[in-house]
C-alpha cells in the first residue's frame, strides 16, 4: 500500500497541463470521474426541477421564493426536462459513464478502455448534449413541454424548445453508442490473463449487457429523433395524421403520418432502458453484498444467465407501455405474454441477492446499508409494475400517479440507491480516504424514509385514477377528493430528502480532504481486482504496476480451509472448498 | 501505456480492437436503418395511396415509385457504389502486397467514384426542386429525402475518413516497421468494412424505394 502512494505521487509529477489531465483526458478513470461529476450535479438540478413541481402541487398558486408562481407552461417544461434530464442525463451516465467507466476496466485488470480517445470523445458528447437541453430553458417560450417521452404531434407543433430537445438527445445518443462500443470491446478484447467470462464479476456482467441494450436499442430512437426532427424543421409530416385541427385552426401539412409510430420506435428504445437503469444497479449492490456477507454470490451462474435473458427479452416487451393506444388485443396479449415472462429472471436475481444474505456475518457499514435498501424498494418497484404489464389492469391506471410511483420505486430508492451505496463502496478506492460513516447512515435512513414519503402516496394517489400531469394536482376532479391531501405528504417529504441529501454533499467534499487514510490498499479485504491487484488509490494512467493473472472466481470469500475470509482472484493458492481449484493445479 | 491488441488479433477471441469495434458499430447502425426502414413500412402500410399525391402545378395523383424518382441515374449510382467497394477493396488488398503506389491508385479512385456518387445525386435533387416536389410534399418523398439523405451524410462521412488514410493517415505507413505497416492496413480493413456498409445500405434502399 505504501508502494502504492509512492507510484501515485510520481506519476502526478508527470507534465501534463491541467486541461489535458481533467479536461482532455484518455484516462478511463479521470473519465469516470468526469461522468461522475457531471452527472450529479444534474441529479440534484433535476430534483431541483422536482422540488419547484411539488410546491406547486402542494400548494397551487402560491408564489415560489424568488421565482414567483409557477405558469402552467413553466410545470410542463419542468415535468418534461426532470425526466429527460434523471433518465439521460443523470442515473445513466453516473451509473455506466461513471461506474461503469471507472471500475470495469480495473476488474478485469485492464490498463484502460481499449479506444481511450473514443472514451474522450463520449464524455464530451455528453455533455454538449446536456448544455444544449440545459440552454433550452432560454430560447424563446423556454425547454421542451412535451414530457420526457416527446410524443406527437404534441412534440411536433409545439415550441422550439422541443427542437433543442432533440439535438440534445441525438448527441447523448451518440455518446452512448461511442460508450456501448467501447465497453463492448474492452471487456472482450481486454480481460486479463485467465479472467474467464464466468471469472468476470457480476458488475462486469451486467455493464456488459448493458452496454449491448444500449448498443442496439438507442439507434431506433436515433432514427425516430431525426424522423422528428424533419416534421419540426422540413415540415413532413412522419408524425403528423391528416386533418389534424390545433388551437390556431386546421394544421397545414401533408399528413398522412402516425403518432402510433413514434410510439412504437419511443419505447423500442425505452424499455431495453429501464434495463439500462437497472441493471449496472443490481451489479453494484452485487459487489456490495458478496463483500459484506463475506459470502459467495448465491447462484452467481444463474445470476448471469438471468442478465443474458433479461438483455434478449427487454427488445420484445416495448409495447406494454401502449395498451391503450388501440394496437388490438392479440398484440396487447404478446407483449403480456413477454412482460410476464421477462419478469422471471428478475425475480431471480432479486431472489439470488437474498439468499446470499442468509447465514452471512454481515458487516453493516453505509455502502451495505444502502445495497440491503435497495432490495426491498426495488422489490416494490418490481411488484408494481405487474398490474401495469397486464392490459386489464393497465387501463385504469395508465398516466396515472400510479406509474410515476411504480418507476420511482425502481429508479429512485431502487437504483439511486445502489449508485449512493457504490460511491460509499468505491470512494476509498479513488481517493485513499474513506467517507464518515455517522453522516452516511443519517443519509440512508433520512433518505430511506423521504422517498418512501413521496412514492408510496403516488401508489394511492393512482389507484382512483389521479393523472399525473396535472398542474394543480387534481382540484378540480372530484375523484381526487379523498387523496389530494397526499399531495402535501409527498411534498414535505421532497423537501425532507433534500434535506438528508445535505449530509452526503457535506461528508463526500470534507472526506476527499478530511476523510480517515485507508490503512492497506484492499480496504473492504474484496476478492476482486480492482481492489486486491491495484493500488489504492490508484496510480496513473495504465491502472497496474504489474498486469494480475486470474486464478479463481470473482467471489471467494469464506473459503473452507483458507487461511483469512476471503482470497482475491490474482492470489495463486489453490482452494480446496471451490470449483475453480482445478484451474489453479493445471 | 499500450493498449493491448491494437494490432495482433487476441488468441482467443481472434480479432483486434478495431475490427471488433467496427463491427459493433455497424450492428448499431443495422438498428438505426432497421428502424428507418420499418418506420418506412407503417408508413406505407397506413397510407391511401402510395407515392400518393403530388403538388406540381396541378395536383397529381403518383401510383408508382418510378413516374416520380430517376431509376436510371439511381442505377447509374447503384454500379458506382458497388465499383468503388470494388477498388476498396483492392486498396486493401494492394497494402497486404506491400504495393503502396497501388494503394494510392485504388483509394483515389474510392474516393472519386463516391464523390462522383454524391453528385449524381445532386443532379437527382435538382430534379425534384425543379418540380416543386419537397420533403414535406407526401410521406413517400419525406421518407425519400430523409432516408437518402442520412446515407448520403454517410457517404460524406466515408469520404472525408478515407481522404484521411489517402493522405495524412498515411504517415504511419511510411514509418515503415513492419508492427507500423500491419496497424495501419487494419486501419484500411476497418475503412473497409464501413464503406462496404454504406454501400450496403444504398443496395437496400435502391430496390424499397426506386422500384417497389
Amino acid at each position: 500500500m505504501e508502494e502504492g502512494h509512492s507510484h501515485s505521487d510520481a506519476h502526478s509529477a508527470h507534465k501534463e497541463g491541467f486541461w489535458r489531465r481533467y479536461w482532455f483526458s484518455t484516462d478511463h478513470k479521470v473519465i469516470g470521474l468526469q461522468y461522475g461529476f457531471t452527472a450529479l450535479l444534474f441529479l440534484l438540478f433535476g430534483f431541483g426541477l422536482m422540488l419547484l413541481m411539488r410546491w406547486q402541487l402542494a400548494s397551487p398558486g402560491v408564489e415560489i421564493p424568488l421565482l414567483g408562481a409557477l405558469t402552467p407552461e413553466m410545470y410542463n417544461q419542468f415535468g418534461a426536462m426532470h425526466g429527460t434530464i434523471m433518465v439521460f442525463l443523470g442515473i445513466v451516465p453516473l451509473a455506466v459513464g461513471a461506474f461503469g467507466n471507472y471500475v470495469v476496466p480495473l476488474q478485469i485488470g485492464a490498463p484502460d478502455m481499449a479506444f481511450p480517445r473514443l472514451n474522450m470523445a463520449s464524455y464530451h458528447f455528453y455533455f454538449w448534449g446536456g448544455v444544449v437541453m440545459l440552454s433550452s430553458f432560454f430560447v424563446p417560450e423556454g425547454a421542451a413541454k412535451a414530457g420526457w417521452t416527446s410524443y406527437p404531434p404534441l412534440a411536433d407543433i409545439e415550441t422550439m424548445g422541443q427542437t433543442m430537445w432533440l439535438w440534445g438527445m441525438v448527441l447523448l445518443i451518440t455518446s452512448s453508442l461511442l460508450g456501448a462500443v467501447n465497453f463492448i470491446v474492452t471487456i472482450i478484447q481486454l480481460r486479463a490473463e485467465g479472467m474467464t467470462f464466468f471469472r468476470l464479476p457480476f458488475f462486469v456482467w451486467a455493464q456488459f449487457i448493458t452496454a449491448f441494450l444500449l448498443l442496439l436499442a438507442f439507434p431506433p430512437l436515433e432514427a425516430a429523433g431525426f424522423l422528428q426532427l424533419a416534421d419540426r424543421l422540413l415540415d413532413t409530416s412522419f408524425f403528423l395524421p391528416s386533418g389534424l385541427v390545433t388551437a390556431d385552426g386546421p394544421l397545414e401539412v401533408a399528413g398522412g403520418g402516425s403518432p402510433l409510430l413514434w410510439q412504437h420506435l419511443f419505447w423500442f428504445l425505452a424499455h431495453p432502458e429501464v434495463y439500462v437503469l437497472i441493471l449496472p444497479a443490481m451489479g453494484i449492490v452485487s459487489e456490495i453484498l458478496a463483500n459484506n456477507t463475506r459470502k459467495p454470490l448465491w447462484g452467481y451462474r444463474l445470476m448471469v444467465a438471468s442478465l443474458i435473458f433479461l438483455g434478449f427479452f427487454s427488445f420484445i416487451v416495448w409495447a406494454h407501455h401502449m395498451f391503450i393506444t388501440g394496437m388490438g388485443t392479440t398484440i396487447s396479449a404478446f407483449f403480456q405474454v413477454t412482460t410476464m415472462i421477462i419478469s422471471i429472471p428478475s425475480v431471480v436475481i432479486l431472489s439470488a441477492l437474498m439468499i446470499t444474505l442468509f447465514g452471512g456475518s454481515i458487516r453493516f457499514n453505509t455502502a451495505m446499508w444502502f445495497a440491503l435498501g435497495f432490495l426491498p424498494m426495488f422489490g416494490i418497484g418490481g411488484l408494481t409494475g405487474l398490474p401495469l404489464g397486464l392490459a386489464p389492469t393497465d387501463i385504469p391506471l395508465h398516466d396515472t400517479y400510479y406509474v410515476i410511483g411504480h418507476f420511482h420505486y425502481v429508479v429512485a430508492p431502487g437504483t439511486i440507491f445502489a449508485l449512493f451505496a457504490g460511491i460509499y463502496y468505491w470512494f476509498p478506492k479513488v481517493t485513499g480516504r474513506t467517507m464518515n460513516e455517522t453522516l452516511g447512515r443519517i443519509h440512508f435512513w433520512g433518505s430511506l424514509v423521504a422517498m418512501n414519503g413521496i412514492f408510496f402516496p403516488m401508489l394511492i394517489q393512482g389507484l382512483p385514477g389521479v393523472s399525473r400531469r396535472l398542474f394543480d394536482g387534481g382540484l378540480t376532479y372530484s375523484f381526487a377528493e379523498g387523496v389530494i391531501h397526499y399531495n402535501v405528504v409527498m411534498s414535505v417529504s421532497a423537501f425532507i430528502l433534500l434535506l438528508f441529501q445535505l449530509p452526503f454533499i457535506i461528508n463526500f467534499f470534507m472526506s476527499i480532504k478530511r476523510g480517515r487514510k485507508v490503512e492497506k490498499s484492499n480496504h473492504w479485504e474484496s476478492t476482486t481486482l480492482e481492489w486486491s491487484a491495484a493500488p489504492t488509490p490508484p496510480i496513473g494512467h495504465g491502472n497496474f504496476a504489474t498486469v494480475p493473472t486470474v486464478y479463481h472466481g470473482p467471489y471467494e470469500y469464506s473459503v473452507p480451509g483458507h487461511e483469512s475470509d476471503f482470497c482475491p482472484q490474482d492470489v495463486p493458492v489453490a482452494l480446496s472448498g471451490s470449483d475453480t481449484a482445478k484451474s489453479v493445479e493445471s | 501505456m499500450q493498449i493491448p491488441y491494437e494490432v495482433q488479433a487476441r488468441p482467443d477471441t481472434g480479432v483486434n480492437n478495431a475490427k471488433l469495434g467496427i463491427w459493433l458499430f455497424l450492428a448499431s447502425e443495422v438498428m438505426l436503418f432497421g428502424g428507418l426502414f420499418a418506420a418506412y413500412v407503417f408508413l406505407r402500410i397506413g397510407a391511401d395511396a402510395w407515392p400518393g399525391m403530388m403538388m406540381y402545378g396541378t395536383e397529381v395523383m403518383a401510383e408508382r415509385a418510378d413516374e416520380i424518382l430517376n431509376v436510371p441515374l439511381a442505377t447509374l449510382n447503384t454500379m458506382i457504389l458497388i465499383a468503388s467497394s470494388v477498388t476498396m477493396v483492392m486498396a486493401w488488398a494492394s497494402l497486404k502486397m506491400d504495393r503502396f503506389d497501388r494503394y494510392k491508385l485504388y483509394m483515389g479512385l474510392t474516393i472519386l467514384l463516391a464523390l462522383g456518387f454524391l453528385v449524381v445525386k445532386g443532379f437527382e435533387y435538382g430534379e425534384k426542386f425543379d418540380h416543386h416536389w419537397y420533403a414535406s410534399t407526401n410521406n413517400f418523398l419525406g421518407v425519400y429525402f430523409v432516408l437518402t439523405g442520412l446515407h448520403a451524410i454517410h457517404v460524406t462521412g466515408g469520404i472525408l475518413v478515407n481522404a484521411y488514410f489517402w493522405g495524412p493517415g498515411t504517415k504511419l505507413w511510411k514509418r515503415g516497421t513492419a508492427r507500423d505497416k500491419a496497424h495501419f492496413t487494419n486501419r484500411i480493413e476497418v475503412a473497409g468494412l464501413y464503406w462496404h456498409f454504406v454501400d450496403l445500405v444504398w443496395i437496400f434502399l435502391f430496390p424499397t424505394i426506386y422500384l417497389i
